[in-house]
């Protein structure tokens, strides 16, 4: 249990996917100008990844480890992550077609988030147990939410306040998410 | 009271009330640290005057710098505005983007803070990063005073802290010829003695480490007074201190060898009081709301402990204060101004 709960922390904060192993930057960019659109792709990443992670472990354990087919891991896992991200765009779009609009092209991209088979690859990796892996994917994917939902609450200050032109929009936000990720590393070695 | 005024609606400050309400506040914030600054004076000698020293300057130039560069930009923009250039008076722009930069008394406090925060007898070369990326980095990359998301000051100590780790471990022994470790450090890295055992050390004074028991207390003698001003508000330093009384308490162990330390050394070790009372409660980087800064004391507490005690780094104040910094908007969002 202290092991899991280890693990957790680690994941989610120590090693952030966002801010300490940079990946998933893309929809951390992309999405966090407004809170509610990023709390809701927050909510469809956490769902996409959990999903994809605990799949590709039960898959590459029953099937392609006892076959012998490790080297298609990569390519059985974007198609577990691509049918999972059809999922969560029928659920958004039956469930608050708005948001669905509002995330555009960003809700099928979550296919391209390195985060998501960056979990499914390392945890297959990394760990032989499932409950492992599914804390590790919900961690990750909880990591992944926080920061994001912190980021475009003060994106949302940012663009109130009076930035000098030479630093407004983009340059603003990369040195605002190297702050964030200097600001992590105080977690550095948290055990 | 116009102090209490801006104090309370941190972030909106008109630009008209600005240098002078606000250079009054920071003169009572320089005159509260004048104890603690004493103490460490009497306890780490003079490297601490050539730390200041050393960081006013840098902090001067600093702000010349960012002053001409805001008047060439501000110089295009006049020309585009107005093609015939004998309506154009360099020289002027130039003063008024200067003096309310240099008059901004908290970009002194930022110089002192940095300075403060940092080991005596620093190299000129890291006492500069610092003071170049919290006045740049920290506060005029945001647009200025009342802008910025993060402290200025720990942005500047965290760039250091994590570029020159070993150069900010060199804390120098409070006693001569003691070894080096800071008594939060012997606590941290104990082997298997008790609490008792390691506080009967020469490192150790009656409260937490030696020196630094009086450190602390003369930083809680002048945020005492800063709240007695009205300076500072309360909520953030006390419930600060009994997040940390809270959690230090519940991991006491009643002073084994695996025991984390009691409360009273924790609230009297390390930087907590001039975190608690000065760096915390910067009006700019804290939530408006009464409930934003409950909320943001015990969260800072939390961190510092957590930091401290299962983190890599010997304190935390510093990276706790910028993690809960960069919570403050959310917390804005969620409590608003109004309640």
């Amino acid at each position: 249990m202290a092991e899991l709960f280890m693990l957790f922390v680690a994941t989610m904060l120590v090693n952030n996917f966002v801010l300490v192993q940079f990946l998933g930057l893309c929809p951390f960019m992309g999405v966090s100008n407004r809170l509610d659109t990023s709390l809701s792709m927050a909510l469809a990443t956490t769902f996409v990844l959990t999903f994809s992670a605990t799949l590709s472990h039960i898959i590459y354990h029953t099937l392609l480890l006892p076959m012998h087919l490790e080297y298609l891991q990569i390519i059985t896992f974007i198609v577990v992550i691509a049918s999972l991200v059809q999922a969560a765009e029928f659920l958004m779009r039956a469930l608050s077609p708005l948001m669905y609009q509002v995330l555009g092209i960003y809700l099928p991209l979550i296919t391209t988030n390195c985060a998501v088979l960056g979990v499914a690859l390392l945890s297959v990796r990394e760990f032989s147990s499932l409950l492992e892996t599914i804390v590790f994917a919900i961690a990750a994917s909880l990591g992944f939410s926080l920061v994001l939902i912190l980021f475009s609450a003060i994106r949302e200050r940012l663009s109130a306040s009076n930035i000098p032109e030479a630093f407004a929009g983009t340059p603003i936000h990369l040195i605002t998410a190297g702050l964030m990720s200097m600001a992590f590393m105080g977690f550095a070695g948290l055990s | 009271m116009n102090n209490k005024r801006i104090l309370s609606h941190g972030l909106n400050l008109g630009p008209e009330s600005r240098p002078t309400s606000t250079a009054s506040i920071m003169n009572h914030v320089l005159l509260a640290l004048f104890p603690g600054l004493f103490a460490q004076f009497y306890y780490f000698g003079t490297g601490y005057l050539y730390n200041l020293a050393i960081a006013l300057f840098a902090g001067l130039l600093c702000c010349l710098t960012i002053a001409l560069a805001m008047t060439s930009t501000s110089e295009k923009a006049l020309s585009y505005a107005s093609p015939t250039p004998k309506h154009r008076f360099p020289g002027s722009i130039a003063r008024k983007n200067i003096s309310p930069i240099l008059l901004d008394n908290s970009n002194w406090v930022t110089c002192v803070l940095v300075a403060i925060a940092l080991p005596p007898n620093m190299p000129i070369l890291i006492v500069t990063v610092a003071i170049v990326s919290a006045l740049g980095l920290g506060k005029y990359i945001y647009g200025g005073l009342g802008q910025n998301i993060f402290n200025p000051a720990m942005v500047g100590y965290g760039v250091v802290l994590i570029s020159f780790p070993s150069d900010l471990a060199l804390w120098p022994p409070v006693i001569e010829g003691l070894s080096g470790a800071t008594p939060l450090e012997q606590l941290k890295y104990n082997s298997g003695q008790t609490v008792q055992e390691l506080t009967a050390g020469p490192a150790f004074g009656t409260l937490a480490g030696q020196g630094w028991e009086w450190i602390n207390a003369a930083y809680l003698a002048g945020g005492l007074y800063l709240i007695y001003q009205r300076i500072i508000g309360w909520h953030i330093p006390v419930y600060l201190l009994a997040s940390i009384i809270l959690w230090s308490a519940a991991w006491y162990d009643m002073g084994s060898s695996l025991s984390l330390g009691s409360p009273v050394f924790h609230l009297f070790s390390g930087g907590i009081m001039l975190g608690a009372f000065f760096i915390a409660t910067d009006p700019v980087t804290c939530p408006s709301s009464t409930r934003g800064k409950i909320y943001f004391g015990l969260l800072c507490g939390s961190l510092i402990f957590i930091i401290r005690s299962w983190g890599g780094y010997p304190d935390g104040i510093a990276f706790a204060v910028l993690l809960a910094n960069l919570c403050v908007p959310l917390i804005d969002h969620i409590h608003n101004i109004n309640d």
